[in-house]
């Protein structure tokens, strides 16, 4: 890398890195995957809106303000794309920022400095300078947060040559996925969610322990149908996977993406190969989207494979109303997946 | 430019003018305390931003505008439709996401709107709201319309682009609008002085040339004079300008917060000394409204708030099946027909329906 940061690049190793596996909550992964990096590398340093002394809006950074003072757990105005471009900048000479945008709706603020100036660096200026920040926010609908706060431009992001995109599912990949991003030499940006900050589960503390960016995960097999997923879709598929089984004695392969950009396809068309039937669910507007994405590249790669056309499935097409019914009625709920894929399995009523 | 000596916009209201908004400013303190029961029994969801503290700030202002001036604001915004005179039966019912709530239950909390009183949002992005604002001067130039936009912000809303953008704009186009930044001393949870490096905010306006000022928030008729003067400089000389109303929220961001992790109780309890509500209550008693006649007031409101609760419980769920209403505008179903559930490749289920402009 060129960029004459003065900052000492990580040692090779921690004494005492031996992992142990914990349970914890989403929420914590992340900030145990920060407290890592940060003490692994002088390089790593976190900034955005309400991230110290706040303790994170979401209290994602909490504590980490306590541990590693202000330098580091750097509070910024509200002002994202001043200080998404400052993260740009900071990374252009070698620094290792993590930006938290308080919500992927706030994205849209500094998009230009995302999509138009981050994603550009590596290719526009031939590789001599690389762009290694990460930028971690959150999507998701479900609070009543109404139009302007529960959306999951998920796609948008993806689709955009010049970054990486993940989006963990599970507390351990949170934690694995993050700490990737943190080490990878691009700008990645980590579309965590909302609802499952609070969702708990088993995580491998190894500090060097890693989930691969580019790697979709099976999270549940089956021989049926494959549901697609990532992010909160996915928690919904594990549950819509087991109420089938119970209802209908069908099982559902439940293909966890994790990395949107790089997308695993083969791992998706494995499974396709295997249960012949695809669904693919997103917590977003699916026209244009991840799903009209993987509804395409499955299309494609397993043409001789498939029993049915490719369903997909997301949010209802409208600004997300406030009143709970009607949110709900817009959410793609496990109810609404259920039905996509008696659909999908000919079983509909 | 900027002075905060504004004793000559002093004007003498009449009791009756004093009266009127000592009401609207009971009634904004007691239907913020309200929400927040209703919050807390969960029947408002998502955010709730409640401005207990800001009553003087936000009743001056709004007191400045006339009839047909246009006023647009942040979230924090339930005080601001109040004191335009959108009734509290339909604010309260949009809080609990009914159909008759002042968005017929889309907007919630953060996007109350009534046209009909040109008030225009309600809008939940930080700053986002001024470019809009500024938009809608610029249309009432282009008509020759004698009228002013009045957009309120947030202090942590001044260190984002649009606000720089916004200013900048109104100011090289001469329009008629008057940013209102209420500065209640917290964006969130972040102090003015580690946000901003010019804290005086109503400063920036000079960088664009442009009036601005800085009032006490809390005291009615000041806040009332200078956006009067403010206002009549917009309509009648295409003069923007900035005005600063210090003030200070009572309560945290947002009902999540307990607002207690960036400043002291003994800070909170300071202010509740200087209570704006209290000393607009004394001011009346000096001109000499009775005891008994504000005590008959505080009555006739705390009434009226609990008949804004009652019918905000009454009232109806919007119907699921209308999900998409005002989405676009009527006559639109002939333009998605081939993309309604039940025609040939149509969508697999409600994902259009319900007032794609039937």
């Amino acid at each position: 890398m060129s960029g004459g940061s003065g900052v000492a690049a990580p040692a090779a190793g921690l004494a005492g890195s031996a992992g142990g596996v914990e349970t914890m909550t989403y929420r914590e992964a992340l900030r145990l995957a920060m407290r890592q990096e940060m003490e692994r590398d002088e390089r790593v340093f976190v900034m955005g809106e309400e991230v110290g002394l706040f303790d994170g809006s979401y209290k994602v950074t909490a504590g980490l303000l306590d541990e590693f003072g202000p330098d580091r757990v750097r509070d910024t105005p509200i002002s994202e794309e001043g200080f998404l471009g400052a993260g740009v900048g900071a990374a252009m000479l070698g620094e290792r920022p993590i930006v938290e945008v308080m919500t992927l709706n706030f994205l849209l603020v500094a998009m230009d400095q995302v999509v138009n100036h981050a994603a550009k660096i590596g290719a526009m200026f031939g590789g001599e300078v690389r762009c290694p920040m990460v930028i971690r926010t959150p999507n998701g609908a479900g609070n009543q947060l109404t139009a302007q706060h529960s959306q999951s431009f998920d796609g948008w992001f993806a689709g955009t040559p010049g970054l990486k995109v993940v989006a963990p599912a599970t507390p351990a990949d949170a934690k694995g996925l993050l700490k990737a991003a943190i080490r990878d030499d691009d700008p990645v940006l980590v579309i965590e969610n909302l609802p499952i900050y609070k969702e708990k589960g088993e995580v491998d503390t190894d500090p060097e322990l890693v989930t691969p960016i580019g790697l979709a995960n099976v999270a549940r097999e089956g021989s049926d149908l494959t549901i697609v997923s990532h992010s909160f879709a996915t928690v919904r598929a594990l549950h819509v996977a087991e109420t089938l089984a119970a209802e209908h004695g069908v099982e559902v392969e439940v293909v966890d993406l994790r990395s949107l950009r790089p997308l695993d396809v083969e791992t998706v068309a494995g499974s396709v190969a295997k249960t012949h039937r695809a669904l693919c669910v997103e917590e977003g507007w699916p026209s244009y989207g991840v799903s009209a994405e993987l509804a395409a590249r499955i299309q494609h790669a397993c043409f001789d494979d498939l029993d049915a056309p490719v369903e997909r499935l997301g949010m209802a097409e409208v600004p997300l109303p406030y009143a709970k019914e009607l949110e709900l009625a817009a959410m793609p709920t496990e109810e609404r997946i259920t039905a996509a894929a008696l659909r999908v399995l000919d079983l509909a009523a | 430019m900027a002075t905060i000596d504004s004793t000559r916009d002093r004007v003498d209201p009449s009791v009756g003018h004093l009266f009127d908004h000592y009401r609207q400013m009971f009634l904004i303190r007691r239907f913020e305390e309200a929400a927040e029961r209703q919050y807390k029994a969960a029947r408002i969801g998502g955010y709730c931003h409640l401005s207990s503290g800001q009553e003087a700030a936000t009743v001056g202002t709004v007191a400045a505008l006339q009839p047909d001036d246009l006023l647009v604001t942040g979230y924090r915004c339930h005080g601001f439709a109040l004191a335009r005179g959108v009734p509290p039966e339909a604010v309260m019912a949009e809080l609990f996401g009914r159909a008759h709530g002042c968005a017929h239950g889309r907007g919630g909390s953060m996007h109350l709107l009534d046209a009909s009183r040109g008030y225009y949002g309600g809008w939940g992005i930080v700053g986002g709201q001024m470019p809009i604002a500024t938009g809608m001067a610029l249309s009432l130039v282009r008509r020759g319309a004698e009228q002013a936009v009045l957009c309120e912000l947030g202090d942590g809303a001044v260190n984002m682009g649009a606000f720089h953008e916004s200013l900048n704009l109104a100011a090289v186009w001469r329009l008629p609008v008057v940013f209102l930044v209420i500065n209640n001393l917290y964006g969130m949870g972040t102090a003015v002085d580690r946000a901003s490096a010019e804290t005086d905010l109503y400063k920036r306006a000079g960088a664009y040339r442009m009036e601005g000022e800085r009032v006490d928030g809390d005291d009615l008729e000041e806040v009332e004079a200078v956006t009067s003067r403010l206002l009549r400089a917009a309509r009648e000389e295409r003069r923007p300008a900035v005005l600063e109303a210090l003030t200070y929220r009572y309560r945290g961001h947002s009902v999540a917060d307990a607002g207690l992790a960036y400043r002291t109780k003994a800070e909170i309890e300071e202010r509740k000394r200087e209570d704006p509500l209290a000393r607009t209550r004394e001011l009346c008693e000096a001109r000499g409204v009775p005891a008994e006649g504000i005590e008959a007031l505080e009555a006739e409101v705390e009434a009226e708030v609990e008949r804004a609760v009652a019918f905000a419980e009454a009232d109806e769920a919007p119907p699921v099946d209308r999900l998409a209403a005002g989405m676009y505008r009527r006559g639109s179903a002939e333009q998605f027909e081939r993309m309604r559930p039940g025609s040939p490749f149509g969508e697999a289920e409600l994902v259009f329906a319900g007032g794609l402009g039937q």
